[in-house]
């Protein structure tokens, strides 16, 4: 029996590690779940609605579930990121049809100091909400890693568009028309 | 002394030297006055968050403006510690190059130690075993090979001869 002592420790030890790597594997990845269900047109709900996070610029927080009612264009952007100055006046211009129609552009910044982050806000004449997500966890949610990324969430709080990359105005007006003209 | 109290105390001298460092440290650090901070002590300390690179390697534009921000922060006189933590409250705890000692983080600071320790252990076990079967059987030669007989004897001569010629 005391032979088996050790080999035992040993591979009980081994498998320990293994499963300790595979669940920090687990945690570390991220998901894709997003984009298939909406490419199949089952529309998940945003996750993570009722985190708050804090606003840009402005004292106070708010959340997705705040919004529940309108549309919102969510938009993960980064001062440093040359294709978020790109997508900066098309989703500032966006942003002043979708007022008059209870829906609105929401940024958040990811991976960005908040002093930098003001002054992208102010050079680029951004009039939308933006909230700060200093730890990643909610856009991580979204199953994003890096910006831009901006997702079309309907007044159900379904995600129903999204675009992985920087986005082009004509995609943003279609979804968006598109998603105005159905019913609440 | 007897044999399971040397391995007792060398086991301890053994996790003693592991925890030493760490467990020194403090008392070092409060000693010592505050040093000026610097960018390149700063770089090798924390991570460029989009490129999971250190940022003292790192080249993406995130890495320059986190540069830019340290920067900016240093010449407001603030402290190495003072610029981590703002850091942290900036970018979140994935900007630390070491992770901080909590929840599944702690593994990095627990693991090596205790496989050492474990590595360790399991040597001190088996060690001593291995050099008694090998001294006895040292003691107790095992017989060599048993001659051949005269007719197995004359036919491997035969057979060497047939192959050899």
């Amino acid at each position: 029996m005391r032979r088996f002592a050790i080999p035992a420790v040993a591979l009980v030890v081994a498998v320990a590690l293994l499963a300790l790597l595979a669940f920090g594997v687990a945690h570390q990845g991220t998901s894709l779940s997003i984009d298939a269900s909406v490419a199949r047109g089952q529309f998940p709900m945003a996750p993570d609605a009722h985190t708050k996070l804090p606003l840009l610029g402005a004292p106070g927080t708010t959340s997705l579930a705040n919004m529940r009612g309108k549309i919102v264009v969510l938009n993960v952007f980064a001062s440093w990121c040359q294709p978020c100055v790109a997508e900066a006046p098309i989703l500032e211009q966006e942003q002043r049809q979708l007022v008059k129609n209870n829906a609105t552009v929401l940024g958040v910044t990811y991976l960005d100091n908040s002093s930098d982050s003001e002054q992208f806000v102010q050079q680029h004449g951004v009039t939308y909400p933006v909230i700060r997500d200093v730890s990643g966890n909610f856009v991580k949610s979204f199953g994003t890693d890096g910006v831009p990324e901006t997702f079309v969430i309907n007044r159900r709080g379904r995600i129903v568009a999204l675009r992985r990359y920087q986005l082009a105005g004509n995609w943003l007006q279609q979804t968006v028309s598109r998603i105005l003209t159905q019913p609440a | 002394m007897t044999r399971v109290a040397r391995h007792v105390a060398a086991l301890a001298l053994l996790i003693a030297l592991t925890a030493g460092p760490q467990a020194l440290a403090p008392a070092t650090a409060s000693a010592a006055p505050t040093p000026r901070a610097s960018l390149t002590d700063i770089e090798n300390d924390v991570m460029c968050t989009s490129c999971r690179e250190p940022l003292e390697v790192a080249q993406s534009p995130q890495a320059n403006s986190e540069r830019a921000y340290i920067r900016g922060l240093i010449a407001q006189g603030q402290t190495k510690q003072q610029i981590l933590n703002n850091l942290v409250s900036q970018y979140g705890p994935a900007v630390l190059g070491k992770p901080p000692a909590n929840g599944f983080n702690l593994t990095v600071y627990i693991l090596p130690p205790a496989i050492l320790i474990l590595g360790a252990a399991i040597l001190f076990v088996t060690l001593p075993r291995w050099r008694r079967r090998s001294k006895a059987s040292a003691a107790h030669p095992t017989p060599g090979p048993t001659p051949l007989d005269p007719q197995e004897a004359r036919r491997l001569d035969e057979d060497l001869a047939r192959f050899g010629g």
